[in-house]
């Protein structure tokens, strides 16, 4: 973890999210993606674009959210990213995970 | 004659209309106030009725006490809002307005997941975000003799985001108070990564749910509840199976804002996080559980706003600059049973940390910690919410910014 965060020069929190979003590009999507194991097709780029387009808009995330984008139904979004797809395609996409307030 | 328009008479509707009144020369304006409801109910103690602690009574009062005099209070339906006409359209009437604050909150909408509202809704399936919810809910635990208990939290954002743990902690202390703990299975079911998603809180706070028993099943995204069975079943397949389920339903903004077209997917209004004015349309603004804001939907926050609101409104009015002012500022308290609290103070930016509140050291409130003491301030904000809140009276040495005071950050 630690040399894979030197590798791609990006701060990140303990749980390896990005704090900030504006070190994002395509290729940290990529490593952070190997790292949970996901080989990333057109199709999860989509998703991804999908999520950072939704946070820009103050949107907040749920999974009730991909299931009224049209962008894909959930079934799909689990097989994307399996097991919990939400904290790892966000995680992915350099964006906070869903959160409550403490 | 200028008009002013609040819609909704909740929290935050009935303090801005205290808060304008005194501001607003009653020779150049006009404020009205919409809401179809009657009774005024003290929201935060629907935490408590299910188990005994409050009654009916000390959660609702009649509205009306707390309108000012010289506010119009109107009971009739809101059927839109045409903002590019500045009109409302209530059931039987239409009002015309200068300025429009919408503070119509949000509601849970336990429509939206399959077979929550079926046959076993307040039977043995409950929410607790209602009045009837908590009444039905209190009677039912009244004589219930125990089994699984499933606490579940459905999707983000809610109002009030720690009352589903609150729940289950106090739901762990009054079974033990009764006796039965040991004939009660209780879980705790999220759709987030852990029952605490923050670092400094997780650290903390961690040992609660251990310490009570409490079973804890993440990453729970609900996709039906199976009323034959008696479980929920989430999208990956997960199931939980429960002989009382606790819920909170899905949380949306009215209707109104649906059929005003001025809502986002939830039915929240998109609004400026800092100005609180609506991104749309410069004369209506959003305050309390009705807007988009990233901060926490509560009580507190829309206190807070109010303040910023009222300083802003008489901006708009005089053609100056808003104050981009408000910073998410949130201060609650959270129950975590044994007759002990924890208090949180955060804002937009900084997560809620250990520390002593109002004042550095000698507090006497201690943040993110339990205590007695922070017990009491819960049980005597019931007080200062009827008699200090909603008449717009600031609360001594709590600032509407959050303060780094006494924080240890």
């Amino acid at each position: 973890m630690e040399t894979q965060e030197n590798a791609l020069k990006v701060d990140r929190n303990q749980e390896g999210y990005l704090t900030d979003f504006s070190q994002w590009n395509k290729d940290v999507g990529e490593q952070i993606a190997q790292e949970e194991g996901i080989e990333m097709t057109p199709r999860h780029w989509e998703v991804i674009n999908w999520i950072q387009e939704q946070v820009k808009a103050d949107k907040a995330l749920s999974i009730r959210g991909i299931k009224k984008s049209g962008v894909l139904d959930i079934k799909e979004f689990y097989a994307l990213f399996p097991g919990g797809p939400l904290k790892i395609s966000t995680k992915i996409a350099g964006v906070p995970k869903p959160k409550s307030c403490i | 004659m200028k008009n002013l328009l609040i819609l909704g008479a909740g929290t935050a509707g009935t303090m801005m209309a205290n808060q304008l009144r005194s501001k607003l020369k009653k020779d150049q304006w006009k404020i009205t106030i919409v809401d179809q409801y009657k009774t005024h109910y003290y929201q935060p103690g629907f935490l408590f009725l299910p188990f005994d602690i409050y009654t009916e009574d000390q959660v609702k009062k009649v509205g009306k006490k707390f309108i000012p005099k010289g506010v119009n209070y109107v009971q009739k339906k809101i059927d839109r809002i045409f903002p590019e006409e500045n009109k409302v359209k209530l059931e039987d009437e239409t009002i015309n307005y200068d300025i429009l604050i919408i503070a119509t909150g949000s509601k849970i909408a336990p429509e939206e997941v399959e077979g929550m509202k079926g046959k076993n809704w307040h039977k043995n399936v409950f929410d607790f975000y209602t009045y009837e919810g908590a009444l039905a809910l209190r009677n039912k635990l009244r004589d219930w003799q125990g089994g699984k208990m499933v606490v579940h939290l459905t999707e983000m954002p809610i109002k009030c985001p720690v009352a589903p743990l609150e729940f289950a902690f106090l739901a762990d202390s009054y079974f033990k108070e009764k006796g039965m703990r040991d004939k009660v299975e209780l879980t705790y079911v999220t759709p987030l990564s852990g029952a605490f998603t923050k670092e400094k809180s997780a650290a903390t706070l961690g040992y609660l749910l251990e310490e009570k028993n409490i079973n804890l099943e993440i990453d729970f995204a609900i996709e039906s509840v199976d009323n034959e069975n008696n479980k929920i079943i989430d999208y990956g397949g997960k199931e939980v199976e429960y002989d009382l389920l606790v819920t909170i339903p899905t949380n949306m903004g009215d209707e109104v804002i649906e059929r005003s077209g001025m809502g986002d997917d939830l039915n929240f209004v998109p609004t400026d996080h800092h100005t609180l004015q609506s991104k749309d349309h410069e004369n209506v603004f959003v305050i309390g559980d009705a807007t988009n804001v990233p901060a926490s939907k509560a009580g507190s926050v829309a206190h807070f706003q109010s303040e910023t609101l009222t300083d802003n409104i008489l901006l708009f009015i005089d053609g100056k600059p808003l104050k981009e002012e408000f910073d998410g500022h949130a201060n609650c308290f959270i129950e975590t049973g044994n007759k002990k609290a924890l208090l949180i103070d955060f804002n937009y930016k900084q997560e809620p940390v250990e520390g002593t509140f109002p004042f550095s050291v000698i507090g006497p409130l201690k943040l993110l910690k339990e205590s007695v003491f922070n017990h009491w301030g819960k049980l005597a904000f019931r007080w200062i919410y009827w008699n200090m809140l909603l008449k717009g009276i600031p609360i001594p040495f709590v600032g509407r910014n959050m303060s780094t005071k006494g924080k240890k950050l």
